[in-house]
C-alpha cells in the first residue's frame, strides 16, 4: 500500500467530466464545447464547471435551446478539423436530434468512401435513480447501440470519466459519451496527467469464480454491492465493467465465463432491447459450451420510469435482484 | 386616466402602469384596439387570483426546500401573464403549458394540489386533460407547441371555429424554447393552415442560465411577421393588458383568422427551478429593478386609488390565501405512497406479454420477502 491520500487525490465523478476536458483541452487547441447551460453556469449539473473561466467563449460555446443544432453544428464544424465535444443536457433528449445521431454523424465516413471523418463526443448525463420521472432518468446507451458507425463509451469511476474522454476526444469516430447522474458525486482516485483508458477495453474490477456479472456504468456498483452479499454466502463473484458497448469487449467477457461457466448482465436499461441482449447472443453463440447454467439479465422493468421514487427503485436494478439472479444460476 | 395611444415599436402594450395608472386603451399596428373594461367586480377577481396564486407557489417551494417536494419551477414574477392570459380563455378554449403554468392551471379549475402528485413523487400528477381543457405539463421544451398545432388542426376539422363561441387553443411557452426546431416548425405549420391557435410566449429574459440574447437578435414577437402572422408584446406583468391583448388573440383564431404569437414581457423573479441557483448569472440590482414592476402591487395601487377594495378586502384575501395555502400544504403531507406494483400500470391499456410476465415475477419476489425482517 502506498502512503495516505491526501484529498488532492481524490476527485469525483462530476469534477472528473470537466477535468477530462480540460486536459484534452489544453493539449489540443482544437477542441470546443457547445451546449446549454455549459458556460459561466458550468453546465446544470456542474460538470463543465471552470471550463469557461480557463478557455473563454472562443472555445466554450454556451448555445440557444436546440438539440438539434447542437449536434448537427457539432458534426459541421468537425468537418472543419475542429474537435467538438457537444452536450445533450440529459441523454432523453438525444431523441430530439435523433437525425443527426442516426443518419448523419454515423454515416459520413461511410458515405464518403473513408474520404470525411467527424471526430465528435455527445456527451450527455444519463440514467436514472434520482426521481426524475420517465423523461429525465432515463438509461439509453442501448438506443445508441441501435446504430453502427457510433462509439459509446458509459463510465463507471472517476478515473474512467477522465481516460474514457481523452480517448474520446481523441478518436476519429463520433463517441456518445454518458456519464451517470446518479455516480456525480462518487469520488475515486485522480488519476495522473496523461491518463488513457482505450475505448473498448473491459476492466475486471473483481475477480471470481463462480459466476461473472457483467455490468456498465451505475450498475458496476450495483454489480459490486451484490458481489458483496454474496461472498457472505460463499459465491464468488467477478465483475467486469464493460466501459463501453462499442468496441464491446467480448474478449474480456468469454475470457472471465471461461472461468466461472456462469454469466449475469446488469443493466440499466429496460430488459427488452437491452444492451445485455446482445452481449448474450454472442456470447451464447461463441461460448455455449462454456456455460453450465442459463445466462439471466438483470434489466429495469419494461415500463417508463415512474416520478415516485418509491417505484422507481422498484424499477431499476437493485443489489439484491442481482443476488437473487445470481443464486438461481448457482443452484441450477 | 391616461388616454393611451399606439405603442411605437417594439414597446409594449400596457393598460396599468407599474404605479398603478390606468391607461384607457392602446391601439395596436394593425388597428386593433386594446381596452380593459372590467366591472369593481372584476378587477377585485384579478387581484385575488394573483395573491392566492404567488402564495400557493410560495408554499410549494417552501415544501420543496423542507424536502416533501422533489422539484418546484416557481412562478414568481409570471402571476400576471399567467393569471391575464389564463382568464382570457373561455371555457371551450385548450390550453397547452410547460411546468411553470401553475397560475393557467388554477385559473382553469383545477385543484393545485394535482400537479403536485408529480413533484413529490408518488404518483403521476395528473388531471384530465379534456375535463379541464389544460393539457399535461410539458417538460420537454417545446413540444406541446407541437401538439398544440395539431389539436388546433383537429378544432378545425371539427367545424368548430368561425363563430363567436368556436374553439381556440393556446400553447405556452418560454423565451429559450423559441430556439427549439419545434416552435418553429409550430409556427410554420399554424400559419399554413390558419390554425386557432395563440403561441404565448413567457419571455420571463431567461432560460435556466441563458439571458434573451442567446436565443434572439430580435426582440420574440417580431418573429411571427416571419412566419405570416400577427406578433405583439404586452406587458406581461400587467393583468389588464395580458388579459385584453390574450382575449383579442384568441377571438382572432376562434373566428377562424388564424394564429398570433404574444410575447408577454415579464421577468423570472426567483430560480429557475429549485434545483438552481440564480446567483450564478444575474446582478442583484437587475432583479432589484423587476420588483419595481412587481405585477400585484400595481394592481392593489389602482384599486386603492380608485377606491375599488378597502382595507378589509385586502386582508381578507391574505387571510383566503393563506387559508388555501395551508390546505395545500396539509394535503401534500399526507399524500400517500403508491402501491410498487402500479409501476406496470398504464404502460398498455390491456397489457402485454413482457410487461405482465414482469408484473407476476415482481409480485412473487415481493412475496416472497412477506414476513421476513427484509
Ligand atoms: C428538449 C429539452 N432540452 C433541454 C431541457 C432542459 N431545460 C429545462 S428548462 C430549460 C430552459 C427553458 O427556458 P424557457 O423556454 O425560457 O422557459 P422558462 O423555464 O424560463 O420558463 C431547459 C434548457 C429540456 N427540458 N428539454
Amino acid at each position: 500500500m502506498a502512503g495516505v491520500k491526501t484529498d488532492q487525490d481524490v476527485i469525483t465523478y462530476r469534477a472528473a467530466v470537466a477535468e477530462g476536458i480540460a486536459r484534452e483541452m489544453r493539449r489540443d487547441p482544437s477542441v470546443v464545447c457547445l451546449g446549454e447551460d455549459i458556460g459561466g453556469a458550468g453546465g446544470v449539473f456542474k460538470t463543465t464547471a471552470g471550463l469557461f473561466e480557463e478557455f473563454g467563449p472562443g472555445r466554450i460555446w454556451d448555445t440557444p435551446i436546440s438539440e438539434q443544432a447542437i449536434v448537427g453544428a457539432a458534426m459541421g464544424a468537425a468537418m472543419t478539423g475542429v474537435r467538438p465535444v457537444a452536450e445533450i443536457m440529459f441523454s432523453d433528449f438525444l431523441a430530439c436530434c435523433w437525425d443527426y445521431l442516426a443518419n448523419e454523424i454515423p454515416k459520413v465516413r461511410y458515405m464518403t468512401g473513408g474520404q470525411v471523418t467527424v471526430p465528435l463526443v455527445i456527451r450527455t448525463a444519463n440514467g436514472g435513480g434520482l426521481g426524475f420521472g420517465a423523461q429525465h432518468s432515463q438509461a439509453v446507451e442501448n438506443w445508441a447501440l441501435t446504430i453502427p458507425g457510433l462509439k459509446i463509451a458509459a463510465p463507471a469511476t472517476p478515473a474512467d470519466v477522465i481516460g474514457l474522454m481523452a480517448s474520446a476526444i481523441r478518436s476519429d469516430d463520433p463517441v456518445v459519451f454518458f456519464e451517470h447522474k446518479g455516480l456525480f458525486a462518487s469520488k475515486g482516485p485522480l488519476p495522473p496527467d496523461d491518463h488513457v483508458v482505450e475505448l473498448g477495453k473491459a476492466a475486471v474490477v473483481r475477480e471470481g469464480t463462480d459466476v461473472t456479472l457483467v455490468a456498465l456504468a451505475s450498475t458496476v456498483h450495483t454489480a459490486l454491492a451484490a458481489a458483496d452479499t454474496l461472498a457472505d454466502d460463499g459465491v464468488s463473484a467477478e465483475v467486469v465493467d464493460l466501459r463501453c458497448l462499442i468496441p464491446m469487449d467480448l474478449t474480456t467477457v468469454l475470457a472471465s465465463v471461461g472461468k466461472t461457466s456462469r454469466l449475469v448482465t446488469v443493466e440499466e436499461n429496460p430488459h427488452q432491447a437491452g444492451w445485455g441482449a446482445t452481449l448474450v447472443s454472442v456470447v451464447v453463440d461463441e461460448g455455449f459450451e462454456l456455460l453450465d447454467a442459463p445466462v439471466r439479465r438483470v434489466a429495469s422493468a419494461n415500463v417508463p420510469l415512474p416520478f415516485a421514487d418509491a417505484l422507481e427503485d422498484e424499477v431499476i436494478p437493485t443489489a439484491d435482484k442481482v443476488v437473487a439472479a445470481v443464486r438461481s444460476v448457482v443452484n441450477y | 386616466m391616461a388616454k393611451g395611444g399606439s405603442p411605437p415599436d417594439g414597446e409594449l402594450v400596457q393598460l396599468l402602469t407599474p404605479e398603478g395608472e390606468r391607461i384607457e386603451s392602446v391601439t395596436g399596428s394593425d388597428g386593433t384596439v386594446y381596452r380593459a373594461d372590467f366591472t369593481d367586480e372584476e378587477y377585485r377577481g384579478l387581484y385575488r387570483d394573483l395573491v392566492i396564486v404567488r402564495k400557493l407557489d410560495a408554499e410549494a417551494t417552501a415544501l420543496q426546500r423542507q424536502g416533501e417536494l422533489g422539484i418546484w419551477a416557481s412562478l414568481l414574477g409570471q402571476e400576471a401573464a399567467q393569471v391575464g392570459s389564463g382568464r382570457a380563455l373561455r371555457p371551450q378554449d385548450m390550453a397547452f403549458p410547460t411546468y411553470r403554468e401553475h397560475g393557467v392551471l388554477y385559473c382553469r379549475g383545477i385543484d393545485p394540489i394535482m400537479p403536485l402528485g408529480l413533484f413529490r413523487g408518488v404518483d403521476q400528477g395528473g388531471w384530465d386533460p379534456n375535463e379541464f381543457k389544460f393539457n399535461m405539463y410539458t417538460i420537454v421544451i417545446g413540444a406541446q407547441t407541437l401538439h398544440a398545432t395539431g389539436y388546433a388542426m383537429g378544432v378545425t376539422m371539427d367545424g368548430k371555429t368561425g363563430t363567436d363561441d368556436g374553439e381556440a387553443v393556446i400553447a405556452y411557452f418560454g423565451d429559450g424554447a423559441t430556439s427549439q426546431g419545434d416552435v418553429n416548425e409550430a409556427f410554420i405549420w399554424a400559419g399554413v393552415f390558419n390554425s386557432p391557435l395563440v403561441f404565448f410566449c413567457q419571455n420571463n429574459q431567461y432560460a435556466i442560465s441563458e439571458p434573451l440574447e442567446r436565443q434572439t437578435r430580435i426582440p420574440l414577437y417580431r418573429r411571427a411577421g416571419g412566419f405570416g402572422f400577427p406578433g405583439i408584446r404586452v406587458d406581461g406583468n400587467d393583468v389588464l393588458a395580458t388579459y385584453a391583448v390574450t382575449r383579442a388573440a384568441l377571438d382572432h383564431a376562434r373566428l377562424g383568422q388564424g394564429p398570433t404569437l404574444i410575447e408577454a414581457y415579464t421577468y423570472r423573479m426567483g430560480a429557475h427551478t429549485t434545483n438552481d441557483d440564480p446567483t450564478r448569472y444575474r446582478i442583484a440590482s437587475e432583479v432589484e429593478a423587476w420588483q419595481a414592476k412587481d405585477p400585484i402591487k400595481r394592481v392593489r395601487a389602482f384599486l386603492e386609488r380608485e377606491q375599488i377594495a378597502d382595507a378589509a378586502f385586502f386582508a381578507e384575501v391574505d387571510e383566503q390565501a393563506k387559508r388555501e395555502s395551508l390546505h395545500l400544504r396539509e394535503r401534500v403531507l399526507e399524500m400517500p405512497d403508491p402501491a410498487p406494483v402500479t409501476m406496470f400500470d398504464n404502460v398498455y391499456p390491456n397489457g402485454s406479454p413482457l410487461v405482465d410476465k414482469e408484473r407476476e415475477r415482481f409480485v412473487e419476489y415481493q412475496a416472497s420477502f412477506e414476513g421476513s425482517a427484509h
